[in-house]
């Protein structure tokens, strides 16, 4: 099989930045109403991030009204209008899904900071 | 009608232009030579041999360099292959009838040997059928083999995934034809119909087709258009 990762190509969207789980997000969506279309931004922690090549999806969670709200968007979705890294977290999974079970100060995450000698890359850090 | 010998890539999902995900099966299709044709005075009905791939064939060695190791191909193929025009034989050889499931009165498509029939016959939106060989299971219970429900697992029972009963008794003292039972599972020739050609990559030789089709990644398959 020649790399067919290629056959993909296409679709994948490079101006989306670098994030990982633990962060907070805001995803600007492109919301269809009739013919008309606006953008309406969902902003929370990204909980996860699982597929990979066109397939990688991403979840957001917020607190909508004291009830949890998530979302699940595909990475490279045409309908998401613009991702902006609001601030980054430190934690130590790669699933935060035990955020689910807590409330309040409790699911308060840590900043993380970018190393110095390390460029912020997102990448060339350790998991 | 008209089709084409592709090999399956693999799956994966695209975005359309409403910005929906669309699972999509990509096969790769090398331009395919028409190797033969039938006649249709002689044999009674229209079809083209199309051919994929190349067949390693036995060369003179040259200083320093042998021939090719393992399976090569043999006169007749290279015969065949020859009268064609072509220098190497082709992996796979397939047929397609040119004249079944057309328009009323549509005009049968004329192909020559010498030609070549490449993805572009597709558009995309187009309805095609999609003929491959299902991955081979192996010798497989009921269950997975025609999928039975099984008996449950607890509450003392031990007859988890068998067939159960088979048929009456006495009475007619046989079991009746095609009762299904476990046996020999998958690797079978499967055409998947109603699919939907999702884009066409004309430059990579790529069709990007809905949904699944049988068989694993490499393997070959035949997408033919539906009438």
């Amino acid at each position: 099989m020649h790399a067919f990762i290629e056959t993909q190509k296409e679709w994948i969207r490079t101006d989306i930045p670098a994030f990982r789980p633990g962060d907070t997000l805001r995803v600007n969506v492109r919301v269809k109403e009739g013919d008309k279309e606006r953008i309406q931004a969902f902003e929370g922690v990204c909980i996860a991030r699982r597929g990979s090549g066109v397939s990688e999806s991403f979840t957001v969670r917020k607190i909508s009204n004291s009830v949890g709200v998530e979302r699940i968007f595909p990475v490279h979705s045409p309908m998401i209008a613009g991702l902006d890294v609001v601030r980054r977290g430190r934690v130590r999974r790669a699933k935060l899904y035990y955020l689910r079970h807590l409330t309040g100060k409790a699911t308060r995450i840590k900043e993380r900071k970018a190393r110095v000698t390390v460029p912020a890359t997102g990448s060339a850090e350790s998991e | 009608m008209i089709g084409i010998i592709g090999k399956k890539l693999g799956m994966t999902q695209i975005f359309n232009d409403e910005g929906q995900q669309i699972p999509v099966t990509v096969i790769e299709a090398e331009p395919n030579p028409v190797v033969a044709v039938t006649d249709p005075a002689r044999s009674g009905h229209a079809s083209v041999q199309l051919g994929l791939g190349r067949q390693r064939m036995a060369r003179a060695s040259a200083k320093g360099e042998g021939t090719p190791r393992g399976r090569r191909a043999h006169a007749a193929a290279i015969g065949h292959a020859k009268k064609a025009g072509l220098d190497v034989p082709p992996a796979v050889l397939r047929s397609f009838r040119l004249d079944d499931a057309r328009a009323k009165d549509a005009p049968v498509p004329t192909y020559a040997v010498g030609d070549v029939v490449k993805v572009d016959i597709f558009q995309p939106g187009e309805t095609v059928k999609v003929t491959g060989t299902s991955k081979g299971r192996g010798f497989q219970g009921v269950v997975k083999r025609h999928g039975f429900g099984g008996g449950p697992n607890t509450h003392g029972n031990t007859k988890h995934r068998r067939p159960g009963s088979i048929g009456p008794g006495t009475d007619p003292s046989r079991v009746i034809k095609g009762k299904r039972m476990p046996g020999h599972y998958g690797a079978e020739r499967h055409t998947q119909t109603h699919l939907r050609v999702e884009k066409v990559d004309a430059e990579r030789n790529l069709l990007y087709i809905r949904g699944s089709v049988a068989g694993p990644r490499n393997g070959i398959v035949l997408v033919r258009k539906q009438g």
